[in-house]
């Protein structure tokens, strides 16, 4: 499974980060975490807000923090 | 007992909870001018001559006033930006005539969810796919300098005069400056590669329930609220503090509405300045209560919070720097011209 963090590297981005690995890491996937800060990469996902996740390659959540119960219910 | 039920018998009870805490906090709202004469007179047993006194019953009476009501307001405005998204706004504004189009993106700049951090993703989404120029600038000029704390705190602390004034102004500020800049043409301005990305259709919208929503208001609340009520209890402190104490006229000479220049100074102190916009309200508490005029004031409270050297710094991925120094002069002159504005029409409002 992949995990992208799409964002220029705010400080929300990064609480974005450790949720979404606390919340894989729980669920005991094995996923691969990659941080997407190429302006170029995160327009092709269609988002104009930041942070945002998407999960094998699909835009979950745009422009806020969910907790990690939540990125839980995303990663099943 | 099924699972569904539950989940349904959850959700009720959730909202009653919602609706007891909202109109417990109204009950709490309209009791609170005598529960702060109360504190200071009787349990405290101040003598009610000194201005230490007063002073305390004012920030006692103040203090919770602000902060029900930047609650109540960043939960209402968390509540409406989860109808707003980039991509629903960026829809709405186009195939609309360029002048309607900064009308809509100046409004819709207050309620769609933004942060300068992510100016650069949204000003690429917006003009890669047709939105004109002016009208992003419309959106973007509007969206950081009408802000709802401001809005509030201004309210609470100066009533809904000042409020009315600053929301309108800032709105004729953005529709104009972003006006101005889609007639000039400074589309060669913008580099070159922004044009060469592809973007990719907007992403589906997720349907979101009522539920999500409040979720969104109580998220808004927590972030925001968390984050700015030290600054709110400091603004009101000092607001306190110089209720009695310091002489009422001490800025009018500077500051007050004789000093026409002190209009353009208040801008050109205020734009390479940035603080949020409840940082920025002691100070304008300060200053007004010392005798500066409002118009000033709110002319650098503007140029503070519309216009920050952060942001620049931000666009200037996509924007070349004449276009940069275009932007901040057509909006600094805007905001110029509100402050001397101001000045001029005070008297007639019934305002000092």
């Amino acid at each position: 499974m992949k995990i992208q963090i799409l964002g220029t590297g705010c400080p929300k981005c990064k609480k974005l980060a450790e949720n979404a690995e606390a919340a894989a890491k729980e669920l005991g996937l094995s996923f691969e975490l990659e941080k997407v800060t190429d302006i170029n990469q995160i327009m092709k996902f269609g988002v104009m807000m930041t942070p945002a996740l998407a999960v094998d390659g699909n835009v979950k959540v745009v422009g806020r923090v969910p907790s990690s119960d939540e990125i839980k219910a995303m990663l099943k | 007992m099924t699972d569904n039920d539950n989940a349904l018998k959850h959700r009720y009870l959730k909202w009653l909870c919602g609706i007891s805490c909202g109109s417990g906090l109204a009950v709490l709202y309209w009791h609170l001018a005598p529960s702060a004469k109360w504190v200071t007179y009787s349990l405290l047993s101040l003598s009610p001559e000194s201005k230490f006194s007063s002073a305390v019953e004012f920030f006692l009476f103040e203090t919770p006033k602000v902060m029900l009501l930047l609650t109540g307001v960043v939960f209402i405005v968390g509540v409406i930006r989860s109808f707003f998204s980039p991509e629903r706004t960026r829809k709405i504004l186009a195939g609309h005539h360029e002048f309607i189009g900064n009308v809509l993106a100046a409004h819709l700049g207050i309620v769609t969810p933004f942060c300068s951090c992510s100016a650069v993703p949204l000003f690429i989404g917006f003009v890669t796919t047709g939105i004109p120029l002016g009208v992003t600038f419309s959106f973007l000029i509007s969206a950081p300098m009408i802000n709802e704390v401001a809005l509030v705190l201004l309210f609470g602390l100066f009533g809904w005069k000042v409020a009315g004034l600053y929301l309108i102004t800032g709105l004729l500020i953005a529709i104009i400056a972003g006006w101005v800049i889609g007639r000039l043409r400074l589309e060669r301005y913008i580099e070159p590669w922004v044009y060469e990305i592809k973007v990719n259709e907007a992403l589906e919208e997720t349907a979101i329930v009522w539920n999500d929503r409040m979720r969104f208001g109580y998220d808004a609340v927590k972030d925001i609220v968390g984050k700015v009520w030290p600054y709110v209890v400091a603004g009101i402190a000092v607001g306190a503090g110089i209720h009695g104490y310091v002489p009422q006229d001490f800025m009018a000479s500077i500051m007050g509405r004789e000093a026409w220049w002190s209009v353009p100074l208040a801008v050109l102190l205020g734009v390479p300045m940035y603080s949020n916009a409840a940082g920025i309200i002691p100070i304008v508490q300060a200053l007004l209560e010392k005798g500066a005029a409002l118009g000033t004031v709110l002319a650098f409270m503007m140029a503070v919070i519309g216009l920050s050297l952060p942001e620049a710094v931000i666009l200037r991925k996509v924007l070349k720097l004449p276009l940069i120094f275009i932007f901040f002069g057509v909006v600094a002159v805007g905001i110029l011209l509100v402050g001397f504005l101001f000045n001029l029409i005070m008297p007639y409002m019934g305002l000092k």
